[in-house]
């Protein structure tokens, strides 16, 4: 049976907005309103949602960048929270982050193979230094002579290797991948999909992968979760999600993405939500997609669903109506 | 950058300026400190090549050995003040919590005009060439501070240094490996500046009367001495100045060579201009 | 025909040599047509949709040879005051990033007003009527009280409608949308997307449409140029593109692209290698360190664009028919691995 490595409790994150002379706290914005889950040893969840959602704040909360509001974060059981100094540096060899752009997350001044062993150096590994650090970048697929090249020579691709490797210097149980495909080019993109996989597999790894492209998660993720407005609105396990999605606003993330078909994307019947992203220091009142969704009802400008499993114990949705099955909503060859 | 020519004739000037100085000993053809009173205010001769002074020492080499406190005096408030204009600056820029106490006390410093702040430094400690470069250093540190601590709010903002964060690598490694390669040009740059401004500085203060004792060789000093006879012996006054004037514009034009070379954006423009012009 | 581009050459001047950011590129558009042109970063497609405007930066950027022709005028020999009568009033554009293309310190309706006013001689209240229509069209909602909003005021996909009622105030024939959507979060995606349908049926333009999303061509283009390394190397109706591709770079790309309709979590089938190198691109086809159907031929000599049938050309020295042997061969060896992994 798998273990839980990470586990979120009802985690808050506001940040104030300090307004006037005395900079006094007028509001919050509501980054991450009320977060829960769960992921397992060697699984991937994928965090899916659209500019704004908290879905990188959830990830900073997590490696201990920010200090959440309320709410708890459990790693191998025992709260990141209440730990010292100390103890969070100690945790950094357990959790790794690799980013979104891999033009500005590779310090230019640096050669990759410095880069690399810099985390091994921090925690003062510098045992067979260079010899760690060239079989972390064989191992993401970097040649030898790499080693001493500057960012700025290597190309989008290779430079998220470079961060992939420096991820992975310390062994780490966790990592967090913050958009790690989305910079780059669909040629490149699904080889470094493939890499993540194969060292996954290697590895014994547990990956958080956010992401606002529903189908780069769908090849990577055993689980997902939906965030809109700091919340989460569905989640599940990524079988069911993309065969039966149950919120609309899956549904309609989902109808939103062009599929390479000519004929049938022309006729496709979409869910097109109205209007736009509401601020996130005044979320609407009951459900927060009550403003844009297609179904909603006056029931949900005034009460807040809460994320249930209702009759499955994999699927999770926060919402009043959920759809049910659609097969057959995409085209196919 | 020094491949232009606008580059590499300051550049040149200064390195000459400093050779022919420290060596002067061995080449000037009259000892600058030979006095001769029946040479009194001679006019230009081809043996005193810019006129004598109202001692009858040579002006040319006088000027010549000038240059070393001059020099001297700009160089080590350049280093002192980029050390602890760089130290402050990266600290207040980097800690959230340190910045508005440093900053607060820099702001204060800044509120006074610095040529004024050191010529009450000068006046309280008394005049030599140690407090020249203390009051000096004190009065531009503050500017510096300030170049390196908005450099450091930009770059530590940049993912890497997250990244390093997240990597578990400490602050001091952070500031130093991660941080400081990377503010690096604008601090040589207004070190330059600063270079050249306490020159000037120096000049003025010793102009003034308050600056190195007037025993001491210096273009300052030597336009004080210069001032009553303007009117008789314009030579007297004119190599000096010209020699201070030369000097800080090559300083701050190598400052304006270094920022352009810094500045990647302004190089390939450049670049792709010259050979256009070649094209055709 | 209202624009016809022939053997399009534009080169750049860099520190490093000289970038061949356009190729040898021909293609036309018809009226009322939306042609897609589809690469990755780097392929040349935005210099290219640049040059049509003659908004590259001049110099670097040069055009050794080639020809554009709007409606009979070459636009490489006009002088920069024809060029400006033409730019925003025959042809506009729409670019990718709706932050910085607005003037943040002036009200919307303003910016409108002055697109208008540029090329059209009218009273200013007539101008503020034609404005606020162009916002209705848009789909700006309240579009009387939005007018007098600056920029931040409006979000993202708000500031892309604003651009494409300024890039539409003149009633242009053709709007060319550099990947118009890029920036922007998929649902507000579809919003814009649907509306450059909606406003191409009314308003009759031919858009040129660039984007390295396939997705978002295959949704919106007729016709589709697929540019690889500064060249098309293939072209035809959208149809043909994603059904009958017959280009080894293409058919890669359509394969490679994550689905959100696959039957199963299954591995991604990627390109290997890297995007080429600018100033130093491969000898012969552009495409064969990638390419996995290449020959000894192919390092050697470019294959020019060849008809496959109709409209439909592609530059590779495989035949149709040569090509799907070669696309079974790997299929099966594919397969093959995948059996001896499991």
């Amino acid at each position: 049976m798998s273990e839980a490595l990470l586990e979120i409790q009802d985690l808050n994150m506001h940040f104030p907005i300090k307004q006037g002379v005395f900079q006094r706290t007028t509001n919050d914005v509501k980054a991450v309103n009320g977060v829960n889950f769960t992921l397992n040893k060697g699984e991937t969840l994928g965090i899916v949602g659209e500019s704004g959602c908290g879905k990188s704040t959830l990830a900073r909360t997590i490696v201990g960048l920010l200090k959440p509001t309320s709410g708890d974060i459990l790693f191998e059981g025992k709260s990141i929270l209440q730990y010292n100094k100390k103890e969070l540096h100690e945790l950094r060899r357990d959790i790794q982050m690799v980013y979104q752009d891999p033009y500005t997350s590779l310090n230019p001044r640096m050669r990759a193979g410095d880069i690399i062993a810099a985390p091994l150096k921090a925690f003062n590994q510098t045992n067979n230094l260079k010899k760690r650090v060239m079989e972390l970048m064989e191992l993401v697929g970097l040649k030898a002579d790499d080693y001493n090249k500057l960012p700025h020579q290597f190309s989008g691709g290779q430079r998220q290797r470079i961060g992939i490797a420096r991820a992975l210097a310390l062994n780490p149980k966790l990592i967090i991948l913050d958009e790690p495909v989305s910079a780059l080019d669909v040629s490149v993109q699904a080889q470094v999909i493939n890499l993540l996989e194969d060292l996954q597999e290697e590895l014994g790894l547990t990956y958080l992968f956010i992401a606002h492209d529903l189908s780069v998660i769908r090849h990577i993720s055993d689980k997902v979760g939906v965030m809109y407005l700091g919340k989460i609105m569905e989640l599940s396990d990524s079988e069911s999600l993309y065969k039966n999605a149950r919120h609309p606003y899956t549904n309609a993330l989902l109808s939103a993405i062009p599929l390479p078909y000519p004929d049938k994307e022309k006729k496709r019947e979409r869910i097109v939500l109205k209007g736009e992203l509401p601020s996130p220091s005044h979320p609407p009142s009951g459900c927060v997609f009550h403003t844009r969704c297609p179904f909603a009802t006056e029931f949900c400008k005034g009460n807040v669903p809460t994320l249930d499993g209702k009759n499955s114990s994999s699927h999770y949705v926060s919402c009043f109506y959920p759809m049910e099955n659609k097969q057959g909503e995409f085209p196919r060859q | 950058m020094l491949r232009r020519k606008r580059n590499l004739i300051p550049f040149v000037f200064l390195i000459l300026l400093f050779l022919s100085t420290i060596t002067a000993a061995w080449w000037l053809p009259v000892s600058p400190s030979l006095m001769d009173s029946s040479l009194r205010l001679m006019p230009l001769s081809s043996e005193y090549w810019f006129g004598t002074d109202h001692f009858g020492r040579d002006i040319f080499g006088q000027t010549i050995i000038s240059a070393r406190v001059s020099l001297l005096v700009g160089f080590t408030v350049a280093v002192l003040s980029t050390v602890l204009g760089t130290i402050t600056g990266l600290i207040a820029g980097y800690y959230k919590k340190l910045d508005s106490i440093i900053m607060r006390i820099i702001d204060g410093m800044l509120a006074f005009p610095s040529l004024l702040l050191a010529l009450a430094l000068v006046a309280a400690l008394g005049g030599s060439v140690t407090n020249i470069i203390i009051a000096l250093t004190f009065s531009f540190w503050p500017v510096m501070t300030r170049v390196v601590r908005s450099s450091v709010l930009q770059v530590k903002n940049i993912q890497y240094v997250e990244a390093a964060k997240t990597s578990g690598v400490k602050d001091p490694v952070i500031l130093s490996r991660y941080i400081l390669p990377n503010v690096l040009s604008p601090i040589i740059v207004q070190g330059t500046f600063i270079f050249a401004r306490s020159i000037l500085a120096e000049a003025a203060l010793s102009f003034l009367g308050v600056g190195v004792e007037p025993s001491i060789p210096t273009w300052g000093n030597m336009l004080q001495e210069a001032q009553i006879y303007i009117t008789i012996a314009p030579w007297f006054s004119i190599f000096p100045g010209i020699f201070i004037v030369l000097t800080v514009l090559s300083l701050n034009l190598l400052g304006d060579g270094l920022r352009d070379a810094f500045d990647p954006y302004a190089k390939g423009k450049r670049k792709k201009k010259k050979r256009l012009i070649k094209r055709q | 025909m209202v624009l016809e581009v022939k053997n399009l050459k534009a080169h750049i001047d860099t520190p490093d040599g000289v970038v061949k950011a356009v190729d040898g590129v021909s293609f036309t558009i018809e009226p009322g047509e939306t042609i897609g042109i589809v690469g990755e970063s780097g392929s040349g497609k935005s210099v290219l949709a640049h040059s049509i405007m003659q908004l590259n930066p001049k110099p670097p950027t040069f055009y050794p040879q080639g020809e554009i022709v709007f409606e009979g005028k070459k636009l490489l020999q006009l002088k920069e005051k024809e060029l400006q009568k033409i730019r925003g009033n025959e042809i506009a554009m729409v670019y990718q990033d709706p932050m910085s293309s607005l003037n943040p310190v002036f009200k919307i309706g303003d910016q409108l007003i002055e697109a208008i006013l540029t090329h059209h001689h009218m009273p200013k209240r007539k101008a503020r009527q034609r404005a606020i229509e162009l916002l209705t069209d848009v789909g700006i909602p309240d579009p009387e009280k939005r007018f007098d909003a600056y920029p931040h005021q409006f979000s993202g996909g708000m500031r892309q409608r604003v651009l494409i009622a300024i890039a539409l105030a003149c009633n242009p024939k053709i709007l060319i949308a550099d990947e118009p959507t890029t920036a922007l979060d998929v649902t507000i995606q579809a919003q814009i997307l649907e509306l450059m349908k909606r406003i191409q049926e009314k308003y009759g333009t031919a858009i040129i449409i660039i984007s390295h999303d396939l997705g978002v061509i295959a949704q919106m283009a007729e016709k589709v140029l697929v540019m690889y390394s500064g060249r098309i190397v293939e072209k035809g109706n959208v149809e043909d593109i994603f059904y009958h591709t017959s280009m080894p770079y293409t058919w890669s790309l359509l394969r490679s692209l994550p689905r959100i309709d696959s039957e199963t979590r299954n591995r991604l089938l990627s390109i290997e290698g890297q995007p080429p190198n600018l100033v130093h691109p491969p000898s012969g086809c552009n495409f064969h360190p990638r390419c996995p159907f290449a020959t000894e031929q192919c390092k050697t000599m470019y294959p020019q664009l060849t008809k496959r049938s109709g409209d439909h050309y592609a530059a590779c020295i495989l035949s149709e028919l040569e090509f799907k042997e070669a696309k079974k061969r790997l299929e099966n060896r594919e397969q093959e691995g995948r059996q001896k992994h499991v």
